[in-house]
């Protein structure tokens, strides 16, 4: 029994993270190079806009929040604990955060209710949406779930899973402190990487295209297929002049 | 001075006879596909009339365009704030119900029917789900159905209209309408290129056509909002946007669009124009009552030495100079100066240009009313069949002094409200016609014929040259295409091998979405 705890431990707890990194990174590049058509949010506002803003705009606010929430403590242990050493302060971001994971949840719920019941959504819904709607259904109240129940989250997390996951990351995988927490810490960290590892095959890979490049960009562009001024010396060989835009 | 080429048209709306041939030929080729079915690149919309989609022209609902605040222009409902600040949700976007849900019909269900007591019928069904729907717009909905309080007085161009004018106009005696097709403007400010922060959007260099690449679009839809004419839509299928492409394949082919070509009217012109694009930006940001007269000036003579020689110097081809010395569309703007662009004050600098129709503004006037028939020639008192459009008043400007159909209306479309440039227009279009009148029937005074080619700022020759480009033109004077010099830029298209049905032009991945 022990021998099995140990060996799916193992798995999804250092063997799953490499994995989903690996699929993560191997596979948006690729998703990015070879099929870059179908890199797209692939918004359906167009077939419905009201019920979209009630799910759409709640669950990005709580999702920006609570990822960097967690990045933030994935980088900057230290400042979250010396942050927390307050008691007043220390409320005050568990109670920002789980609002903002309300917030997430109310999205997400809006947002399932209205794929599962406006006919016209659920023809652009394809069976991985609807997948992976479940699993950050799931993650949500798992999430939820840990941060009302095994207080102070963003305290315990600092100083236990941070370490876990820079072992992660510096290629020494260490569990000792990881593999006492609860299963439903478990399963939400285990949640975490399998979200990860889908992302080149699912939407979520619009995350990876957010234009900010935007706000540098002069606003119009024009594009030239050819160096119109270099094109017409005699002295261009033409082959050497690839078009710009192709 | 930054000499660019453009590619401009001029659609001639006296000869549109509403027939909607553009409209198919253009659904032909491009968007009969999954997700585009409810797209018209090129749409024909009678005026007055709400149009396509409804309302597209009142920015209160949806935000599109420049408008200036504070000296400078920016973006109504996109922009970099905006955009970035609702990219989650676009509250200014239009839905699908604002077009109109695209359907079709179950015919086979009227040949697979079994027998019954009843005939069978073809029932409509939505083409997005698939199921039964009733139909409650579709396109052209309101075709020739102007006057009718549901759609021609909802027209957003009737907003400074007094109630008494928009009453006149609507009377059934009086009533008037014509036909606006509109395609892309191409325009030289475009709102759905500064709109895009993917950055998909660009005005191609050496033709000005603006298009959208569809690797780099990500469904933002900041486009669709931004510009002001709704030519930018979105596919709901394949999750990007899409829009009128001018035909570039067509045109690097030597082909006019394929709207144009098939035009029975043969309302519409296409041919190069030559522009400074230094100036692009004072002009769009330019006082709303200079705007018209601003952008014309944009555009070069391209028989001027100098511009020619910066032309050269920017490395525009010989073969471009001289098609934009051939131009159609340079004659009617700048030359005669009878086209004007289409909501000039969205600021977008539009690249197509209208020639206003003088048909629905002629007087209409009836026997009965007896202050009016005092002025009619007896030739039209005999024949008081077709008083309807009788235009031989005594007056010389008769007809556009007393317009059927409100000036101020026309300027709401084509000059951002100064009638006068209307009234320039058609009395030149008048003019033209009662030279011609002159020339071919010889009923009119020559005094009178002179005063009006005067009064009218044209010659005879002018008027000739007018008249035959307007009326006689072959297909060569229509549409002067410069050669695309493939044989510089042969990689301008990387595959023409794709089929009905597929993503569109030089494009080899299915139209699928992105799963």
């Amino acid at each position: 029994m022990q021998n099995l705890f140990n060996t799916l431990n193992n798995f999804f707890l250092i063997g799953l993270p490499y994995i989903a990194l690996t699929v993560f990174l191997v596979g948006s590049i690729w998703r990015y190079r070879s099929t870059k058509f179908k890199v797209s949010s692939l918004s359906s506002q167009f077939l419905e806009g009201r019920q979209l803003f009630w799910g759409s705009v709640p669950f990005h606010m709580g999702v920006l929040f609570l990822f960097f929430g967690h990045l933030i403590a994935f980088v900057i242990p230290r400042g979250v604990l010396a942050w927390n050493s307050h008691p007043v302060r220390l409320i005050v971001l568990e109670v920002t955060a789980f609002i903002f994971g309300i917030a997430l949840l109310i999205g997400l719920a809006n947002l399932v209710y209205r794929r599962v019941t406006n006919p016209r959504i659920a023809v652009v819904t394809s069976r991985m949406d609807y997948f992976l709607l479940t699993l950050l259904l799931v993650q949500v109240v798992t999430g939820l779930w840990v941060a009302y129940n095994f207080r102070w989250g963003s305290s315990w997390f600092s100083s236990v899973l941070t370490p876990y996951l820079w072992s992660i990351f510096a290629l020494q995988p260490d569990l000792t402190a990881v593999s006492a927490l609860p299963w439903v810490v478990k399963l939400h960290i285990v949640l975490a990487y399998l979200i990860v590892l889908l992302i080149p095959f699912t939407r979520l890979m619009h995350f990876l295209v957010v234009p900010l490049d935007y706000i540098w960009r002069p606003y119009q562009q024009v594009i030239w297929y050819w160096s119109r001024k270099e094109v017409r010396k005699a002295w261009t060989p033409w082959s050497l002049q690839r078009p710009k835009n192709n | 001075m930054d000499v660019r080429a453009q590619i401009s048209m001029i659609f001639h709306l006296d000869k549109c006879i509403g027939c909607h041939t553009c409209s198919i030929a253009c659904k032909n080729i491009w968007t009969d596909r999954k997700g585009a079915e409810y797209m018209w690149w090129n749409n024909v919309e009678t005026k007055p009339g709400t149009g396509y989609p409804t309302k597209w022209e009142d920015q209160d609902i949806y935000q599109g365009g420049w408008e200036k605040k504070n000296g400078t222009i920016g973006l109504r409902g996109a922009g970099k704030k905006k955009g970035l600040l609702n990219i989650f949700h676009n509250p200014n976007l239009p839905v699908i119900d604002d077009y109109y849900e695209p359907f079709t019909y179950k015919y086979l269900d009227l040949i697979e029917s079994p027998a019954m007591d009843d005939q069978p019928t073809a029932r409509p069904v939505s083409l997005i789900t698939g199921k039964p729907i009733d139909i409650k717009m579709g396109p052209n909905w309101d075709d020739d159905l102007s006057g009718t309080p549901d759609y021609a007085r909802k027209d957003p161009n009737l907003h400074d209209l007094s109630p008494v004018e928009q009453e006149a106009m609507f009377q059934l005696e009086r009533m008037a309408f014509f036909y606006l097709p509109r395609i892309c403007n191409h325009c030289l400010n475009p709102a759905c290129v500064a709109g895009c922060p993917s950055g998909a959007i660009y005005k191609r260099g050496e033709d000005g056509v603006v298009l959208i690449n569809q690797k780099v679009c990500r469904a933002w839809r900041m486009c669709v909002t931004a510009c002001p004419y709704k030519k930018s839509y979105y596919n709901w299928h394949t999750g990007k946007s899409e829009k009128c492409i001018l035909c570039y394949p067509r045109l690097e082919a030597g082909y006019a669009p394929a709207c144009m070509h098939s035009c029975v009217g043969r309302i519409r012109y296409l041919g190069v124009i030559l522009y400074d694009a230094d100036r692009i930006e004072s002009t769009a940001n330019t006082d709303t009552g200079n705007l018209v007269d601003k952008q014309l000036d944009l555009l070069l003579d391209p028989f001027d030495p100098g511009v020619i020689e910066a032309a050269k110097e920017n490395g525009i081809p010989d073969s471009t100079i001289k098609a934009a010395q051939y131009s159609p569309s340079y004659k009617f703007i700048k030359e005669w100066g009878l086209a004007l662009p289409l909501h000039p004050e969205f600021r977008t600098l539009p690249m197509l240009f209208y020639v206003p129709p003088l048909l629905p503004v002629m007087a209409s006037l009836s026997h009965q009313d007896t202050a009016q028939g005092e002025k009619m020639d007896p030739i039209a008192k005999f024949w008081n069949d077709n008083w309807l459009y009788d235009t031989s008043t005594e007056d010389l400007w008769g007809t556009i002094e007393q317009a059927r159909f409100p000036l101020k209306y026309m300027a709401n479309l084509f000059s951002a409200g100064d009638e006068e440039k209307i009234k320039t227009v058609l009395k030149k279009l008048w003019a033209v016609r009662i030279h011609r009148r002159n020339v071919t029937v010889g009923d009119i005074a020559p005094e009178k014929v002179e005063r009006a080619l005067r009064e009218a700022g044209l010659d005879a020759p002018t008027a000739d040259a007018i008249y035959k480009l307007t009326s006689l033109a072959k297909f060569d004077e229509r549409f002067v295409i410069p050669p695309a010099h493939r044989e510089q830029a042969i990689e301008m298209l990387e595959f023409t091998g794709d089929t009905k049905g597929s993503i569109g032009f030089g494009f080899k991945e299915k139209a699928e979405r992105g799963l």
